[in-house]
């Protein structure tokens, strides 16, 4: 027998303007290489000091993309419970982070819609700081219950629209 | 190649299907427990099996992973040149001599869940190739390519799309 999940956040508990907590993380050379790893990401820049440095023209190794991106999906599950399906993410490297940095993801709510299948999205920006400095931007596209039986997973073919009408 | 020629023969390539692979392993949870640690996702839908079951119809693979089940391994017998992931990248780079190259911008679109089992399909599609810029790396071009990821059964996983920088730093004459 399967068990009932409430959902953590319904679609009609956030409003545009709402900031999710934020979540701050010392970065070491370990949670570059971990990420770098976890992601099957070989190259020599996430985890070779001496090639980043001489190499890339870099201060040190740095967090990979595929990486960011998993930070980036914890974060805003964090926030909205397992019921929280992503649909769409695009974000843009401004700058590195390095090992030694503390890094400081913070979220604002943008906007709230219920599409033409009923589905509902909240649309979130997030940055990824150090030390008040943007390196890299969040634009997500994430899908919350509309009502407590509510379940964006259980959403197939075209009842799921994870980019928004044109 | 002269460099009209490179750039003829990369804007002859957009739009095309490029690099159709088969994933060189099924997605398993193993993995999906290390980049969950990597990042601390807590996410019971990843470690709670009756959650997974209920919400999800059993375990998934987090979304932003999508890439990860095509990274080839780092070595694999009988294998005799370096398997790059990303491959119109690196031929970019290689076509305009532009010896280095970082990634400046990643969307991802997500449709059917990844699951335990799965063998992933992809293919790369260019999409566009800028003319030459200097920014504070060096002088090189943008481009951009998508990743189109399927299941076993042919349904759409994801669609991921890179924007690149490939260059050559300020002062290096190599090419």
């Amino acid at each position: 027998m399967s068990v009932v999940v409430a959902p953590q956040r319904l679609l009609g508990d956030v409003a545009a303007g709402d900031e999710l907590p934020a979540l701050n993380y010392e970065v070491t050379a370990t949670t570059v290489v971990l990420g770098a790893l976890a992601t099957r990401d070989w190259r020599p820049m996430h985890h070779d000091k001496d090639f980043a440095v001489n190499r890339n023209g870099t201060q040190d190794i740095f967090l990979n993309t595929p990486n960011q991106a998993a930070w980036f999906e914890r974060y805003l599950t964090d926030w909205s419970g397992p019921h929280g399906r992503l649909a769409r993410v695009t974000f843009r490297m401004k700058g590195s982070v390095f090992p030694g940095d503390t890094m400081c993801l913070h979220g604002v709510v943008e906007s709230t819609e219920v599409d033409e299948v009923g589905c509902g999205f909240a649309s979130v920006a997030v940055t990824l700081s150090v030390d008040g400095d943007v390196k890299t931007t969040c634009a997500a596209r994430i899908a919350l219950p509309v009502s407590p039986d509510d379940n964006p997973w259980a959403r197939r073919g075209d009842q799921w629209r994870p980019s928004p009408a044109p | 190649m002269t460099p009209d020629d490179a750039l003829s023969g990369a804007l002859d390539l957009i739009g095309k299907e490029q690099y159709h692979e088969v994933g060189e392993f099924p997605v398993e949870r193993g993995y999906v427990w290390t980049s969950c640690a990597s990042v601390e996702n807590g996410n019971p839908l990843f470690w709670d099996d009756e959650v997974a079951g209920a919400l999800t119809g059993g375990p998934i693979a987090p979304p932003s992973m999508v890439s990860v089940w095509f990274r080839p391994h780092h070595w694999a017998p009988g294998r005799t040149e370096q398997a790059l992931p990303l491959q119109v990248h690196f031929d970019l780079k290689e076509r305009f001599g532009l010896p280095e190259a970082v990634m400046t911008d990643n969307t991802i679109e997500f449709h059917e869940p990844v699951r335990m089992g799965d063998v992933l399909r992809t293919h790369q599609v260019l999409r566009s190739v800028s003319e030459e810029k200097t920014t504070k790396l060096g002088t090189g071009r943008f481009w951009v390519i998508d990743v189109v990821y399927s299941n076993q059964d042919g349904a759409l996983v994801a669609v991921e799309s890179y924007t690149g920088f490939g260059y050559r730093r300020v002062g290096d004459g190599s090419s």
